[in-house]
């Protein structure tokens, strides 16, 4: 393990923040269990557990907690300075914290997707959520990432992407989808195990391209920003 | 204590590492924060006094590749600082803001340092860090339990692991109880004294007077003095200082003060006299005399704007 992750995995884990990302997993477990336990039908509770909650909130508002953790935190707080100042090319500092984000996002919303998916209908679908998943928290954890490199307000504006574009818009207006994580990781599970539960209009090659696109263009936008990181100015 | 135990690694450099600037400027919007500083720091101690707001901690950022100059350029050895991460090789830098992984140990700290810096043997260089800011009696407890002293010399550690030829520090003495000032002041002056080029920014004159033999002085984004400390210090108590002056007589105290060379001018006020002096000792050393002569009491005796501020307004001026 590279001393970059050893340091952001321990910054990420020792936070209370970390407690965070615990309530809308077990939620989504909780309902999962529960609506199996009392006999409704899986077409029924499988779409708006599944994808209403699972992909729509739980995955997105977790790659944001940890996608703008794991730098934004350490900027935050000033502690970056110390990684900054090691004459360590910038993409040896972003990809090790892309890959402890996406690795901590991935694990905690797949476990979860899994039990739900095979509560919900087979193994097979389970599985299918949960790589899909994984593909998501690594394209949602890039853009959260480079975010907080852009903005010293990545978590509202993380949010205003997942809330306002992806679940108001993506519904209202169909154009939007295309440019929507929350629809690749839909159309790219649904490839894995075709099932009644999981409806896009996006083909598999665009979410396939557009999340290999979103990953690869997010996480340059952050290495070229953190090259040209500035401490904020004193005002006093 | 033992202050001296320790000295650092190796023999000074033959030439040391130059950190120059040339014509720096950065504004932020409207506001210039560092007007056109041109300067070259060499081995040995050097202070970057001014008061707060100066542009000290903007000059440091532009320094250490943290901000990029809007005019000008800051190179170290010829390379540019900006966007060049190469030159941590060469150059540590201590921030002002108190920011450490809380979470972690000193020793992990350190260690997680020498790591980043790919440093041959990190043990050893981590070993040597934190005995040259004398912390190994603490080295295994979270830093988050330090007082602030002790993590400023766990930033220190974590600054010189790797032996740099450049150390950039803000307002270093900040929060620091006298031991432990003396004994980072102890260890810069050594590190100096090898052939580094230690740069250090502060507020208080006392503090730059002990540690270093050269100064740059910044005002309102500034050089407005740079060289010798002695000469600097010169022009300082030499400048032209006011006093208020209360008495029992002010009236007769005005004329018999007019008479001595140290007085340039004198104005009576309502309740009190301002006393212009060029002098600084002399008068202070003649009043007291000349208001016994006189058979009249001082109630009061005030110099008027001795704020940092003022002295270092008046030396851009001269």
């Amino acid at each position: 393990m590279s001393t970059v992750s050893w340091i952001t995995a321990r910054g990420l884990l020792g936070r209370r923040r970390f407690l965070l990302l615990f309530p809308l997993p077990v939620l989504l477990v909780l309902l999962a269990v529960l609506s199996r336990a009392l006999g409704v039908d899986p077409n029924e509770w499988g779409p708006p557990v599944l994808v209403g909650l699972g992909l729509a909130v739980v995955l997105p508002v977790i790659a944001l907690i940890v996608g703008t953790g794991v730098l934004g935190a350490e900027i935050d707080d000033g502690t970056v300075v110390h990684i900054l100042t090691k004459p360590l090319p910038r993409w040896q500092i972003v990809l090790p914290k892309l890959a402890v984000a996406a690795g901590v996002t991935a694990v905690t919303v797949a476990v979860p997707l899994y039990v739900a998916g095979v509560l919900a209908s087979s193994v097979r679908v389970g599985l299918a959520l949960a790589a899909a998943a994984s593909i998501g928290a690594l394209a949602y954890c890039a853009f959260f990432l480079a975010l907080s490199l852009v903005t010293r307000r990545p978590v509202l504006l993380g949010l205003v992407y997942v809330l306002i574009w992806e679940g108001l818009l993506g519904n209202v207006v169909s154009g939007t989808k295309v440019l929507s994580i929350q629809q690749y990781v839909i159309a790219l599970a649904d490839r894995f195990a075709p099932t009644e539960l999981l409806a896009t209009d996006v083909s598999v090659p665009v979410a396939a391209v557009m999340s290999t696109l979103i990953a690869v263009g997010f996480t340059a936008l952050a290495v070229d920003r953190l090259r040209s990181f500035s401490v904020a100015g004193e005002t006093s | 204590m033992s202050v001296t135990s320790v000295e650092p690694r190796s023999a000074p450099a033959p030439t040391g590492s130059r950190l120059e600037l040339a014509g720096v400027s950065r504004w932020y919007g409207n506001v210039v924060a560092v007007n056109d500083v041109s300067m070259i720091l060499g081995p040995g101690v050097t202070g970057l006094l001014g008061p707060n707001g100066a542009g000290k901690t903007t000059l440091l950022h532009m320094m250490a590749g943290f901000l990029a100059p809007s005019r000008g350029a800051v190179t170290l050895d010829g390379t540019p600082t900006w966007r060049n991460p190469e030159v941590y090789r060469r150059l540590g830098l201590v921030s002002e803001r108190e920011a450490v992984h809380t979470f972690l140990t000193a020793y992990e700290f350190v260690l997680a340092s020498a790591r980043l810096h790919r440093l041959p043997d990190p043990a050893e260089a981590t070993r040597r860090a934190i005995a040259l800011v004398e912390l190994e009696g603490a080295q295994s407890r979270r830093i988050g339990t330090y007082s602030k002293g002790m993590r400023q010399r766990a930033r220190v550690a974590a600054a010189l692991v790797h032996d740099p030829q450049v150390l950039l520090l803000d307002e270093p003495f900040n929060g620091m109880d006298p031991r432990q000032r003396l004994h980072m002041m102890d260890l810069l002056h050594r590190l100096g004294g090898a052939g580094r080029t230690i740069l250090f920014s502060s507020h208080i004159l006392e503090e730059v007077e002990q540690l270093s033999g050269t100064v740059q002085v910044m005002v309102a984004g500034r050089l407005a003095a740079s060289g010798d400390f002695r000469t600097i210090r010169r022009l300082m108590t030499n400048r032209p200082h006011v006093f208020a002056v209360r008495s029992t007589d002010d009236r007769a105290l005005a004329v018999a003060l007019m008479a001595e060379a140290s007085v340039t001018g004198v104005e009576l006020g309502q309740a009190e006299l301002t006393v212009r002096v060029s002098d600084y000792g002399a008068f202070t050393r003649v009043l007291p005399k000349v208001a016994l002569a006189r058979g009249i009491r001082v109630r009061q005796l005030v110099p008027e704007d001795e704020s940092l501020e003022s002295v270092f307004s008046y030396l851009v001026e001269a």
